[in-house]
């Protein structure tokens, strides 16, 4: 009988355990640890964050769902690995430590055949002085921070209902942060509403992004197909903000926020400031921060992780100049460098390189968009990494026939620009591949067919669809498989 | 959307952008064109996605 772990119930995790206990569940272990009681819809969060949706109508209990997939879930945090086991255990394990009312702060030792890491992203407020929840700024990274910002923004629209002048920044919290998308589409929801409330004369929304350019969004831009020409996502990018009336601030890398005033360095050297009402700025990423050690106890961290935090997989990390960043250098099966048995889904592994050209200021700072892993790649990571392992377990063989390389994965993005049925609207963005080919796509970067960029009622469907039909992935309800990542 | 930048203000960052005409705001909110750019998306990102991996 073979024991796979998987930690972390986030897209990745929660799309790589369903598919495992599918297939495992009758003659083999599946375990899920995880500190989160709830499954989230991430992408929703954007409509909590504006009153638009409740937090129970973006989360669901894991508890029940796992006891039908019979999964072994425990409600722990990781704290390390030690993948050549200690003296006591020949077999790698996982030391987690509670966090559940009952049990918390209990530790203990669960052993594996197969690891798979899916533990997200570790929100790093504290890499930019002020930033957070807890200081200065609105997150909407999870329900609870959405609905911590709704509480805000209400406050400021009191206040413009009141005739008093409010600002509003949304944009990137640290010089290289990432999910652009994410704020983005906040920003525009924003405008929406104060729109809605007829209250657009008293607002001045700013957008403030690490990007060299708009629409950069952390893929180093792309070329969409609109209205009869190809269109770099700049334009496409700038004309929605111009239309929705949100002026912007671009190669701007946030150093410190005080109570109602951002500080910022742009990409020539110049500090700035920017006064606020209400701000909302994207945290910077890191891993999750588990330790590795071996047999002996020895720390060997750095060579499981790299400084950051994310794992190591089967990428392409030699460091080498932007013009020879190549599609190759991506990783297709997400297996550790250094263990065979241990894999990373989702926001976990770490990306050989960015995709948008990095810069830096005179002053050596560098500002720019680091990679995003979005809902669509870290469920179809998620899914593959299952799938191999499944092939392993029933055959005896690892032989990786499933592979994912976001070099050849397409995915979509779909902004939300107001909510209702006829009124919402949304703007899709499709690209294919995530990660620019040059050699393989020497005009455009990407199959230029496969991208599209359009802006209308139907996105806004699509959105809810995808709210409601993931959900119901997620819930594992009757033929969840059927619907892809 | 309404812009509230009412007049253009030549070389301001703003002022480079395109913005919808009337019949493009009026086709956005289409029913017809919109169902049909309903099941055109869903089918093109179905695509993208099942094509991405093997």
């Amino acid at each position: 009988m073979a024991k796979v772990v998987v930690l972390g119930a986030g897209i990745s995790g929660h799309t790589a355990v369903s598919y495992l206990s599918k297939a495992l569940k009758n003659n083999h272990e599946v375990v899920m640890v995880s500190p989160n009681s709830n499954f989230q819809w991430l992408p929703s969060n954007i409509w909590v964050g504006v009153g638009l949706m409740t937090i129970d109508q973006v989360k669901f209990k894991l508890a029940p769902v796992y006891k039908k997939l019979r999964v072994d879930y425990k409600q722990a945090k990781a704290v390390s690995i030690h993948p050549e086991g200690n003296d006591k255990n020949d077999k790698g394990f996982v030391k987690i430590e509670y966090v559940s009312e009952e049990e918390k702060g209990k530790e203990e030792i669960v052993t594996y055949d197969y690891l798979i890491n899916a533990t997200g992203p570790k929100l790093n407020f504290d890499a930019t002085e002020g930033l957070g929840p807890d200081k200065f700024t609105q997150s909407v990274c999870t329900y609870d921070h959405a609905a911590h910002s709704w509480d805000k923004l209400q406050e400021s629209l009191a206040k413009m209902e009141n005739g008093e002048r409010q600002t509003f920044v949304v944009g990137t919290g640290h010089a290289l942060a990432t999910c652009q998308g994410a704020a983005f589409e906040y920003i525009l929801n924003i405008a929406f509403e104060i729109k809605k409330r007829n209250l657009m004369h008293l607002a001045d929304l700013w957008w403030l992004t690490n990007e060299y350019e708009l629409g950069d969004f952390g893929m180093g831009g792309a070329y969409i197909k609109k209205n009869g020409y190809i269109t770099p996502t700049k334009i496409f990018t700038e004309s929605i903000l111009k239309e929705y009336g949100i002026r912007w601030i671009k190669r701007a890398g946030v150093q410190k926020v005080e109570e109602g005033k951002i500080h910022y360095e742009n990409l020539r050297g110049e500090y700035h400031t920017r006064d606020f009402d209400f701000a909302m700025l994207i945290p910077g990423f890191a891993g999750a921060g588990m330790k590795a050690f071996n047999k002996q106890n020895e720390d060997i961290t750095s060579a499981v992780f790299v400084a950051n935090g994310m794992m190591k997989v089967d990428a392409d990390y030699t460091p080498k100049p932007y013009e020879d960043w190549s599609a190759k250098d991506w990783p297709s099966i997400y297996q550790s460098v250094k263990y065979d048995n241990i894999y990373a889904a989702g926001i976990a592994f770490a990306p050989p390189h960015g995709m948008s050209k990095p810069m830096q200021s005179p002053n050596g700072t560098k500002i720019f968009p680091t990679p995003p892993r979005t809902g669509m790649p870290s469920g179809v990571i998620g899914k593959i990494v299952a799938q191999n392992i499944i092939h392993a377990v029933k055959t005896g063989t690892m032989v990786h026939k499933h592979k994912a390389s976001m070099a050849h994965m397409g995915a979509a993005c779909i902004v939300s620009a107001g909510y209702g049925l006829f009124k919402g609207q949304a703007a899709v963005m499709t690209v294919n591949p995530i990660v620019p080919d040059w050699e393989k796509y020497p005009k455009w970067g990407r199959n230029i067919n496969d991208t599209v960029g359009v802006v209308g009622t139907a996105g806004h469907w699509m959105k809810l669809f995808m709210h409601y039909m993931f959900l119901y992935k997620a819930k594992a309800k009757p033929f969840w498989w059927l619907i892809p990542e | 959307m309404t812009k509230i930048t009412e007049n253009t203000v030549p070389y301001s960052n703003i002022s480079y952008g395109t913005e919808p005409t009337r019949m493009v705001r009026f086709m956005r909110r289409c029913f017809i064109i919109q169902v049909f750019n309903f099941f055109k998306l869903n089918f093109k990102v179905m695509r993208i996605v099942v094509g991405g991996h093997s």
